[in-house]
């Protein structure tokens, strides 16, 4: 099969981009400056992510779509409001995570942002959980940029005037010189920013413009370190088809209303709450420079294997190794001793707080 | 004289008298891309031609450090343990991984010169 490549192909040839593969498409690993750069100026300053590989899906109203949704997602559906955005799970019978995702309610109905590697698995799902009863479309046709860091709200507010004012985890129609396009406050680095879902030909000259203001490309290599260190999960890795959201820590995103509700999983997620887990989330501090990857074995202070990580790397603004990773439930409190595993030898390490890194995005009513 | 010689591994080691440099080409520094964790074999030990001596992360992922040749670890670059990223900045200078006292002068025969290993590079990469 030809991979894909996204509008801004070309955009990041021009810019030094190394390729790699990425759920079919060609995406960017990184630019001529290197992860750990780009890590940085994305702290600092501002970056520009390319996310079109990302699925757009957009469920059209009629009479019920929210009831039926609500069937569908774990999250208050009802008490959402138009334009405000909620992170959520499509499930399965066993309380296992398909797909992590982004549900926005818009005036024509819902707006839901995929993982790539997920969406036309998880369209099929939804498809058939509403009985095919809904219109439901995933666009081609729009390209999908992030825009994070501390500048991101200045560099934004230059070209789309009032883009500013959005509040966090909530989003509005603007325009850019005639053509509609959707911007969010939102992201997965930790920092404040913006995701903005744009017409395939106008993506290019956007994020021109973009970095004509200051900002710079970003590749998917710091992508994954900046959203390691904020603690965020990555689909595949640190959440899958077998760990619930409570297992992974991420009760809070099943909305409170819900709980005692049906939705895919419903069940087990409440026994799970009631009951407590045998594995959990946690996040992991190593005592040396060595990194622990994903895969790497965990053991407690009796040599008995408790867990395995599912993402560690090297945290550019932390200076240090950081993994995320699953262990037995008992060994999950904060400071616990465990040992890693890495190429044959036994690294101390300890159980510790999620995020490496303080986040810095603005405050404004989560909902969460 | 010394004497520079390439391995399809992409290290280079450098002949003086019967101590060899050894660390990782330029070529191979630019293809792993920022480097942020190193380690090598101990002082004192014996490596084995083409066996592992030690392992050089990224920001991506792990890569072991292979040794060209044969002989016992004279000595390490503590600086390129300390600071990894000298690494990236100069791979065929100042940042050399380790010194091996070799065994067996043959076994550079088989290592490209420059001119071959520019060339291995070059078609490796297309």
């Amino acid at each position: 099969m030809e991979m894909k490549k996204t509008s801004l192909f070309n955009l990041h040839k021009k810019n030094g981009a190394k390729f790699v593969e990425f759920a079919g498409y060609q995406m960017p690993i990184q630019y001529k400056d290197g992860v750990i750069h780009e890590h940085k100026y994305t702290r600092s300053k501002s970056g520009v992510f390319d996310v079109s590989h990302m699925g757009q899906l957009f469920i059209y109203d009629v009479e019920g779509l929210t009831e039926s949704l609500e069937k569908v997602f774990p999250a208050d559906l009802k008490n959402l409001n138009i334009n405000q955005s909620k992170y959520s799970f499509l499930m399965n019978e066993e309380g296992g995570i398909y797909d992590d995702l982004i549900i926005t309610k818009i005036n024509e109905g819902y707006m839901i942002i995929l993982n790539a590697a997920c969406k036309y698995q998880d369209f099929k799902i939804i498809k058939e959980k509403l009985d095919n009863k809904h219109q439901m479309a995933l666009k081609d046709n729009l390209s999908l940029v992030a825009i994070q860091g501390p500048d991101a709200k200045n560099v934004l507010g230059k070209i789309i005037a009032n883009s500013d004012k959005l509040k966090f985890m909530n989003g509005c129609n603007f325009d850019f010189e005639g053509t509609k396009i959707y911007i969010t406050r939102s992201g997965y680095t930790g920092e404040d920013g913006f995701e903005i879902s744009i017409d395939n030909s106008k993506v290019e000259k956007f994020v021109e413009i973009l970095l004509d203001n200051g900002s710079k490309l970003i590749g998917l290599g710091a992508r994954d370190t900046l959203r390691l260190e904020a603690g965020l999960c990555l689909y595949g890795n640190d959440i899958n088809n077998n760990t619930s959201p409570i297992e992974a820590n991420l009760k809070w995103a099943i909305s409170k209303n819900r709980i005692e509700t049906e939705y895919p999983g419903s069940d087990i997620i409440k026994s799970q709450i009631k009951n407590g887990v045998d594995k959990l989330r946690v996040g992991i501090e190593l005592e040396t420079r060595v990194i622990a990857r994903e895969e790497t074995k965990i053991f407690n202070e009796q040599n008995k294997e408790i867990g395995k990580v599912t993402s560690g790397t090297f945290g550019p603004s932390v200076e240090r190794p950081i993994a995320m990773g699953y262990v037995d439930n008992n060994y999950s409190s904060l400071n616990t001793k465990v040992f890693l595993e890495v190429r044959g030898k036994k690294i101390a390490a300890k159980i510790c707080n999620l995020p490496f890194y303080k986040k810095n995005h603005v405050k404004g009513e989560t909902n969460v | 004289m010394s004497e520079v010689k390439f391995s399809k591994e992409h290290e280079w080691i450098k002949l003086e008298g019967e101590v060899a440099t050894i660390g990782i080409t330029k070529h191979a520094s630019e293809m792993l891309g920022d480097i942020v964790f190193t380690e090598l074999p101990e002082k004192g030990s014996n490596v084995e031609k083409d066996g592992t001596a030690g392992v050089i992360e990224s920001t991506k992922a792990a890569s072991d450090i292979y040794t060209p040749v044969s002989g016992e670890v004279a000595d390490i670059n503590q600086s390129v343990v300390d600071d990894p990223s000298k690494i990236n900045s100069d791979p065929e200078g100042e940042a050399w991984l380790f010194k091996l006292k070799i065994k067996d002068r043959s076994e550079m025969d088989s290592l490209m010169n420059r001119e071959q290993y520019d060339k291995f590079a070059k078609e490796s990469s297309s």
